[in-house]
């Protein structure tokens, strides 16, 4: 099958459904393992339940070109042959398959559930519920045996103020051989309550698929709508988007070099950075009210504007809160005992990070240079590109490093756009969405690429809403750059990549 | 050293002066709805229609709301034809009892401390174990920040423990999911008697923006016995912080009125 048989389109553009190509199995499962071959990778890959069967439907990122390839196809059993053992990226998109909606993608290596939630296809029973509800994390481990081995299990309720999930480590010693996260206990139905809409609620999903992102998640949700309705955006409310788009991400950067200092017990930046996270949330709600961007980014634009006054304050207090945060982070950087701790740990080298299909400032940490600002650009970043940094050592150095250098460059960014907002109206009324339309719609979350893709029906109504959270694609990376380490550095690992539990389980 | 100290100088000393000072939030800080009902146009439910929780509803005496389905999000203000509408900039907005979180036009009660015996026991000292049980992370958000130098929880006597064996109590986040029953149930049980049961956030508190849906439990009380309510999606840390300190009776009552 031949690549130029795929549809190609944009980032936030609407297509007709028709448009995109139903290909044999054969040839979709080549073009999906091909994908890395041609410079290409998985941004989603779902099932769309169509009277009885399956579709699956494919979004691969061409990222050089800017570009995104769709194609689908209709699975005449209740099987297949799995992608993963030639495409490692699809590993946990097939798994979600099987568990959505009851198809056995046949010679998957680890194929297992992701969620622990009942299928969406009347009749499936990927994995024997039926007979026995799922009792969730109770399924098999990977286990390593030997004398001196060791297994160590935490959570889901874990020792401070995060969100569960169940981590598995087989341990020689102080050795971690392989670590296994088992998630699932935040899924809460929000990816299939979006289904059928949109309605009242559905902004408010959008805003708490992941409360750290609610800026970025509503921008995927809104630019969707906006495309399948036909709605102009004006630049206004596309500037005042990302600059609290910038925001989010200076606030959560913030707060994750803090806490890494405070993981390797450096408590001057831990503490420091604890404050200056709380002073970008509050430069947020100066904003919008809100310290995480509620209510802000809406279908049409944004609900509140930001006049010269408001402009010049925010101003003022973000110059003073970056120098804060440089002198905070500074103090990491000159101390050799952080350094120390920093370097060598938790490596995840480049070439995994591509064949994981990892996103974010932990892939640009590997040398992997992803970024859907620069490479999929939509809103304000069409006319005004902020710098991607990347890093080659992918270990926490390079993870945190690479937020200090973003929150510089996001920064200028937000100075800039409140310096010279341009005119216009802040929100535009949203027509009627069109039926029987597609479309992707991507975002650079401070974690990496949200990707939400929507399939309207004959109404106009979502029929199929998938939503991609970065951590969906990271969580394995986290994994793997356990392989090796010592058991007490899994915290300091695991806030380098900081990711979702909510996002992943939905 | 010397540049680590040069640091501590310029960062300064940034605890805030609550509760002697009242907190500074900002203009647009959104706090819950007030409705003047007199300005009602006739049959008009729009505000319960816009509401994305059904935190309003309708009977013969006018609308009446519940703060502990409300996201705060102010879709019933944008839609009200007559504006009648607001929302006022209270943050202390703690309850002890579920019911309290209903009213008419406007919220009035503020949450009661606990029992002198009670009182003895963890004015001093409370330890809490925070459990996540689904949501989305931006409840536990505004709790971590409680621990940060700015809030400074520990001057008031309040730590959060790593096991619930060494804690006097739970604090809730999340709408507690199908899968995160067991789990909730299992802490609880685990927290020696007696023990004290924080709500924070419309999803502990009621299920949220996920009201409704077969994948949750809808809010901690249909798991575990609720003493103290925090409504907010998420709480502002200042509601959450004046919430903890009535229930201990640290504020002064004349700061109730």
């Amino acid at each position: 099958m031949s690549v130029s048989s795929l549809l190609r389109t944009y980032n936030a553009k609407a297509v007709p459904r028709d448009a995109v190509p139903r290909l044999s199995l054969e040839a979709f499962r080549g073009v999906v393992i091909g994908a890395p071959e041609r410079g290409a990778r998985i941004a989603a890959l779902f099932g769309i339940g169509a009277a009885g069967d399956v579709d699956l439907f494919a979004v691969l990122a061409v990222d050089d070109e800017g570009c995104l390839e769709l194609c689908s196809t209709r699975l005449e059993d209740d099987s297949y042959p799995a992608m993963t053992p030639e495409c490692p990226e699809a590993h946990l998109f097939e798994r979600e398959l099987a568990e959505q909606w009851g198809i056995q993608p046949m010679g998957h290596p680890w194929l297992k559930p992701v969620r622990f939630a009942p299928p969406r296809r009347v009749g499936a029973d990927p994995f024997g519920w039926s007979k026995t509800p799922p009792m969730i994390g109770v399924t098999d481990f990977y286990r390593v045996e030997g004398e001196e081995i060791h297994e160590v299990a935490v959570g889901p309720v874990h020792a401070g103020v995060i969100e569960p999930g169940h981590f598995r480590f087989q341990c020689y010693g102080e050795q971690v051989l392989h670590l296994e996260i088992s998630l699932g206990y935040q899924h809460r139905g929000v990816e299939r309550a979006l289904i059928g809409g949109p309605n009242a609620r559905s902004i408010h999903y959008a805003e708490t698929l992941a409360g750290d992102t609610t800026v970025g998640h509503a921008t995927a949700y809104c630019q969707i709508l906006e495309a399948l309705s036909g709605c102009a955006v004006s630049a206004r409310a596309q500037a005042i988007r990302g600059v609290a788009l910038e925001l989010e991400r200076l606030a959560n950067h913030t707060g994750d070099i803090g806490a890494l200092a405070g993981d390797v017990g450096y408590l001057p930046t831990a503490s420091y950075c604890g404050r200056l996270r709380g002073d970008f949330l509050n430069l947020t709600a100066e904003l919008c009210g809100s310290r995480f961007g509620r209510s802000l980014v809406r279908p049409g634009g944004v609900a509140f504007d930001i006049d010269a006054d408001r402009a010049g304050r925010m101003r003022q207090k973000l110059t003073f809160a970056v120098q804060d945060v440089a002198d905070a982070a500074a103090l990491l950087w000159r101390t050799a005992s952080v350094q120390a701790r920093f370097e060598d740990t938790g490596q995840v080298t480049g070439e995994v990070a591509e064949q994981l299909g990892m996103v974010g400032p932990a892939a640009r940490a590997s040398g992997v240079s992803r970024d859907v600002r620069r490479d999929h650009p939509a809103g304000i970043f069409r006319f005004k590109q902020i710098p991607v940094p990347v890093l080659l050592s992918g270990d926490v150095f390079a993870r945190a490093q690479i937020r200090n250098l973003e929150i510089e460059r996001s920064a200028v960014f937000i100075k800039e756009q409140l310096a010279s907002l341009p005119s216009g109206e802040t929100l535009s009324r949203v027509p009627p969405l069109a039926p029987m339309r597609v479309c992707v719609s991507l975002v650079e979350g401070w974690r990496g690429e949200l990707c939400h893709v929507a399939l309207t029906d004959e109404s106009g109504r979502f029929q199929s809403y998938k939503v991609v959270d970065p951590s969906f694609h990271n969580w394995t990376g986290l994994a793997i750059a356990l392989r090796d380490q010592q058991i007490s550095d899994f915290p300091l690992c695991n806030k380098s990549f900081n990711l979702s539990y909510c996002g992943h389980d939905l | 050293m010397l540049k680590m100290l040069l640091t501590r100088i310029r960062q300064g000393h940034r605890t805030s002066s609550y509760p002697a000072v009242p907190p500074v939030l900002p203009d647009r800080f959104r706090g819950p709805p007030v409705i003047d009902s007199t300005k009602c146009a006739d049959g008009c439910k729009a505000c319960a229609e816009a509401c994305p929780t059904q935190a309003i509803r309708f009977d013969q005496l006018g609308p009446e709301v519940d703060l502990g389905r409300c996201l705060f999000c102010a879709d019933c203000e944008n839609v009200c034809p007559t504006g009648a509408i607001t929302h006022s900039k209270e943050y202390r907005l703690a309850a002890r009892a579920r019911d309290d979180l209903l009213f008419r036009s406007e919220m009035k009660t503020r949450a009661a401390p606990l029992d002198a015996a009670m009182r003895r026991l963890f004015g001093r000292s409370l330890k809490l174990r925070q459990v996540s049980a689904g949501g989305c992370n931006g409840c536990e958000a505004d709790v971590n920040v409680l621990s940060t130098i700015v809030f400074d929880l520990g001057r008031f006597g309040i730590q959060f423990v790593a096991s619930p064996r060494h804690a006097d109590g739970l604090l809730i986040t999340g709408p507690v999911t199908e899968n995160m029953k067991l789990a909730l149930q299992k802490t609880y049980d685990a927290v020696p008697a007696p023990k004290l049961v924080i709500a924070v956030g419309a999803c502990a508190i009621s299920g949220g923006p996920y009201v409704g849906h077969p994948e949750i439990c809808g809010g901690a009380n249909s798991v575990v016995p609720v003493d103290l309510y925090i409504p907010g999606c998420p709480p502002h840390p200042f509601t959450i912080l004046d919430g903890l300190l009535r229930l201990l009776g640290k504020l002064d009552q004349r700061s109730q009125s």
